[in-house]
């Protein structure tokens, strides 16, 4: 049967296509990476040149890691993006679960309420978040990140995951309910392995954001023990930084956790896609 | 199905958490602010003015200059994001589908790597491989004999906008193709074997048969550029700066909005006129997602199994 | 197995800071100078915490361009350090207004300060003090001694002279006259148009005639900077509409441009990185012997969170930062930071010593657009990046800018219409 759907040049031409791309996507980062390890005068003289052993220098990672405690700020950000991640991911596919599943009135409404939040950059509501989590004293505590993060990605995994959800069968949902499963089993055994491969895809969109955010950090828990790695490595990035040895290596640094990261959820998402596909 | 019973105590149980989270952390500080674009302050007390600042931001020169330049310039960052990356998207996404495909988790995961990287990044690298000084894009143009084709685009009042967009469709083109490929997989195998019995392969068939199907996901993905482009804020603010130049030919309502709130320089911030324009953003983007939502995506739900 | 690792970070933070509380105070200071973070960490706080052993102090800077946000929302909810680096000017005046910032006026430490360093953190009238002052940076141009020793050239006097040597660095081509670009705009007014400008208004009587609103922007002597600026284009390196401030002082550090428009706290970033030697001139004047003007512009000084919990620390670091010794060990720490105390400094760096010098020699004034004249929308000093950036592009004429500035200023500026 496939036979039929495949023929070699086309195959080729796909491939042409795609890995021209990929080239396209890969360069940059190719390029931050390979300066990373070079000397300053080598990053200026001939920034595509691989390091070699007249340019191979490691001062930049040097200058970095001098600066602070790079271990516990990867921590802090794995503990805050994990737990974000976890939470959103529960409480938007229960929301998406009931605007999906129910009739209800106000349903569309409710809908359109809890996708206000993408609509207004959640910057504007720093001071009041500030407040209540001065008055919480949560200040300096990753539970103030997470709570943030939590909120800020509830929306967008609402909005995808509804849409997937409506395109669960309903008879087998039906057939669970003459079998006499609660709502809730229903959800958990039914639909929830069924929506794998949307929560792999809403799960790589909201941590995205939440690992590379710098303002929340700053505001909400700059202190050192609480330190995200975005922040930790921002000390670098500012508009008068020069040593950029110093730059390329924090980017780096920062690059290489989250590549790591999306590499791991990567593979969840391939698994949970074709487990989605195969019917 | 359950739709008579007197109280389902399930769906509050269900959208409890969500609600109560999104509106404690989220719309009730936002709302707050959006608040204060009815206020504004005199000797830093508060005073109600109705829809004053939005005449102020509509009608006064020194505002609505900038507000329209801001909007004109978010419609064309948005056009080249949709003429660009979803198109592109989409195709890639066709590409990687088809059966059998070699190392084809390798593309996707390699096309989706600008999208996990910060915008601090991407600026950095975007600079420095754009400049005129350190050789990367005037050389590469030159090894092809075409360095004439070079020109400072970011520093230059013509260019800088669409380049900007450029480097946006380059480092979100992930998330279309993402959803498209998850889209396309979802298409029941006897749909495809049924087109195939009437001859449909190929380029027709994703024409014919898989275009229409995946139709919903385009719609979501349009919705999702069109919500992100006009709340773009960062990558105009780590490439151009705040005052998102040259001569403000790269300022977003979102670099305007900042500007205003925040303030920038020797700019104090202004609360109230800063939560003028994120209203008045925030009424545009409404606007266009309440299309989408009443509008364009009932129509698609027909092609939906 | 996450969620207890987290219980047990949480619990062992808050106890940390319990423990820590007792022992001694722990005061943190605001900054924006992120660059100086290594200083502050090996030179600065060590000194205090000698003198002090009750008292740690943190230093958490965050990046420039993040600092005002991130600092007023912080103050708005209670959550900012104890001592405030304070921004010149309207920055920090509304801070204190709003009542986030102490009145530091009746510290006997003020007194080692003149009325024209203060003037900066002061209230319009000159009757409140909120900030310590620290340091002012001032303007000029560092050039590459050995490129001018090469082409046998000296350092200007004159605008004439400054263009005729550029001529000849133009034409011997080893080098890009200029290093500056105008991707990043501020450049382009700061060390560019209220660099040079000073010598034609004269300084602080022009500065002071436009507050006052007996000169015009559109007047020759604020037009004429501009018409000097249009001639720069040249000078400067290829695709400079894209060049940012990082590549200039690249470029300029590498050893491949010439001169370099500065200010003075670029200079222990050049000295650790430039390989060559470096000089530094005033701006040149229009005329031989025509008296010249610098720019020495106040930069940052220290004020007291209003709602500090630990003040009596915070003011004994105050007090330190108000005295001699910290004078002279910041402005050896940080050359190019130049102590604003009325007792004479010693500064050691070289480079730092000549820019220094100027003071005695040119009269100092201060960025126009500074005091009170960015008050109003559109903001001025804004409108000076985009306009200065304008016309060096050449898609502004010098006049054209001008009449947009003094348009913009007059629509909110009363003794300007």
């Amino acid at each position: 049967m496939a036979q039929a759907r495949t023929s070699l040049p086309r195959t080729i031409a796909a491939h042409a296509v795609l890995i021209a791309y990929t080239l396209i996507a890969l360069f940059p980062v190719f390029v931050i990476l390979i300066n990373s390890v070079k000397s300053r005068r080598a990053i200026f003289a001939h920034p595509l040149a691989l390091p070699g052993p007249q340019s191979f220098d490691l001062i930049g990672f040097t200058t970095v890691l001098h600066q602070g405690d790079f271990l516990r700020y990867f921590e802090n950000s794995m503990i805050v993006t994990v737990s974000s991640l976890a939470l959103v991911l529960l409480f938007g596919a229960m929301a998406a679960f009931a605007l999906s599943e129910y009739r209800f009135r106000g349903n569309t409404l409710m809908g359109l309420y809890l996708a206000l939040g993408i609509m207004i950059p959640i910057r504007l509501g720093t001071v009041a978040i500030l407040q209540m989590m001065v008055a919480g004293g949560l200040v300096n505590t990753l539970l103030a990140l997470i709570l943030v993060y939590t909120a800020q990605g509830l929306p967008l995994a609402v909005f995808i995951l509804s849409e997937f959800m409506k395109t669960v069968s309903a008879d087998l949902k039906n057939a669970g309910r003459i079998d006499g499963l609660s709502e809730y089993r229903i959800f958990f055994r039914l639909v929830l392995p069924l929506v794998r491969p949307a929560m792999a895809t809403v799960a790589v969109f909201s941590m995205i954001p939440i690992w590379n955010d710098l303002w929340f950090p700053l505001i909400l828990a700059p202190s050192e023990a609480t330190k995200t790695l975005t922040l930790g490595s921002q000390v670098f990035i500012g508009q008068f930084v020069t040593n950029w040895n110093a730059v390329l290596a924090s980017l780096s640094l920062a690059i290489l956790p989250v590549l790591v990261l999306y590499l791991i959820f990567s593979r969840q998402l391939i698994r949970g896609i074709t487990a989605g596909a195969v019917k | 199905m359950a739709d008579r019973k007197p109280v389902r105590w399930h769906i509050a149980v269900f959208l409890a958490p969500a609600v109560i989270v999104y509106t404690a952390v989220m719309i009730v500080p936002l709302f707050g602010t959006l608040g204060l674009s009815l206020f504004t302050t005199v000797e830093r007390v508060p005073h109600y003015v109705g829809l004053d600042n939005f005449r102020t931001l509509l009608s006064d020169p020194h505002w609505s200059g900038r507000f329209w330049n801001a909007l004109g310039n978010n419609f064309w960052f948005f056009v080249v994001n949709m003429a660009v990356q979803n198109p592109i998207g989409v195709g890639l996404a066709a590409l990687l589908s088809s059966p059998r495909l070699r190392m084809a988790a390798f593309y996707r995961t390699a096309i989706f790597i600008p999208t996990i990287l910060s915008f601090v990044i991407v600026g950095f690298v975007w600079k420095l491989i754009l400049s005129p000084l350190w050789g990367i894009a005037p050389d590469m143009l030159a090894a092809v004999g075409l360095k004439s084709l070079f020109a400072p685009w970011l520093g230059e009042a013509n260019y800088a906008l669409t380049t900007i967009a450029l480097i946006s469709v380059w480092q979100f083109i992930g998330i279309p193709m993402m959803l498209i490929y998850a889209a396309l997989l979802t298409i029941p195998e006897e749909v495809i074997e049924a087109a195939e019995m009437d001859g449909i392969t190929g380029m027709s068939q994703f024409w014919k048969i898989k275009l229409p199907l995946i139709l919903p996901s385009i719609g979501i993905i349009s919705i999702l550029t069109f919500v992100g482009n006009f709340n773009a804020f960062d990558l105009i603010y780590v490439t151009q700066g705040a005052l998102a130049g040259p001569n403000y030919s790269t300022d977003l309502l979102g670099t305007f909005l900042y500007r205003t709130f925040f303030g920038f320089q020797l700019q104090l911030g202004d609360p109230n006129m800063g939560a003028t324009i994120a209203t008045a953003m925030f009424g545009i983007i409404l606007v266009g997602v309440c299309l989408y939502l009443f509008g364009i995506q009932r129509r698609l739900r027909r092609y939906q199994f | 197995m996450k969620k207890t690792r987290f219980t047990t970070l949480l619990l062992a933070s808050t106890l940390l800071a319990g423990t820590a509380a007792m022992a001694n105070t722990t005061i943190t200071i605001e900054s924006w100078r992120n660059d100086d973070l290594t200083v502050w960490q090996q030179k600065i706080i060590p000194a205090f915490e000698k003198a002090h052993p009750d008292i740690k102090v943190v230093f958490a800077a965050s990046a420039p361009t993040e600092y005002n946000a991130a600092l007023n929302s912080k103050l708005d909810a209670g959550s900012a350090g104890d001592l405030i680096t304070c921004r010149p000017f309207d920055a920090s005046l509304a801070l204190f207004q709003k009542g986030k910032l102490a009145d530091l006026t009746a510290m006997p430490e003020m007194a080692n300060f003149s009325d024209v360093a203060k003037a900066a953190w002061q209230t319009d009238d000159g009757k409140q003090t909120f900030c310590m002052p620290m340091a002012s940076v001032i303007h000029g141009f560092i050039y590459n001694k050995d490129a001018f020793d090469k082409l046998g050239i000296t350092p200007p006097k004159t605008m004439d002279e400054f263009y005729a040597d550029l001529d000849k660095i133009k034409k011997d081509g080893t080098y890009i006259p200029l290093a500056m670009g105008t991707h990043d705009q501020w450049e382009a007014a700061t060390m560019a148009y209220e660099n040079i400008g000073p010598n034609y208004w004269n300084g602080e009587e022009g500065r002071k005639a436009i507050i006052a609103g007996t000169q015009k922007l559109t007047d020759p002597q604020w037009v004429a900077p501009f018409t000097e600026l249009a001639k720069w284009g040249p000078y400067m390196g290829d695709g400079f509409q894209a060049q940012t401030y990082p590549d200039s002082q690249n470029l300029f550090t590498l050893g491949r441009a010439a001169i370099y428009p500065a200010g003075s706290w670029e200079i222990s970033g050049f000295s650790a990185q430039a390989q060559f030697k470096m000089g530094a001139f005033p701006p040149p004047v229009v005329k031989a012997g025509d008296p010249c003007y610098i720019s020495d512009q106040p930069d940052h000084a220290m004020g007291l969170n209003a709602a500090s919990k630990n003040k009596d620390a915070a003011m004994t670091f105050l007090k330190w930062v108000g005295s001699e010794d910290f004078a002279t060990l910041y402005g050896n720490a940080l050359p190019g930071f130049f102590p604003l105390i009325d007792k004479p400094i010693k500064i050691d760096d070289p480079l730092a010593n000549e820019m220094l010098g100027w003071r005695q020699t040119c009269k100092p004034t201060m960025r126009y657009t500074y005091q009170i004249l960015s008050r109003g929308t559109p903001n001025l000093e804004n409108a000076l990046w985009a306009a200065s950036a304008n016309v060096i592009n050449g898609t502004q004429t010098p006049e054209a800018a001008a009449a947009e500035m003094q348009k913009d200023l007059a629509s909110w500026y009363k003794p300007q219409q």
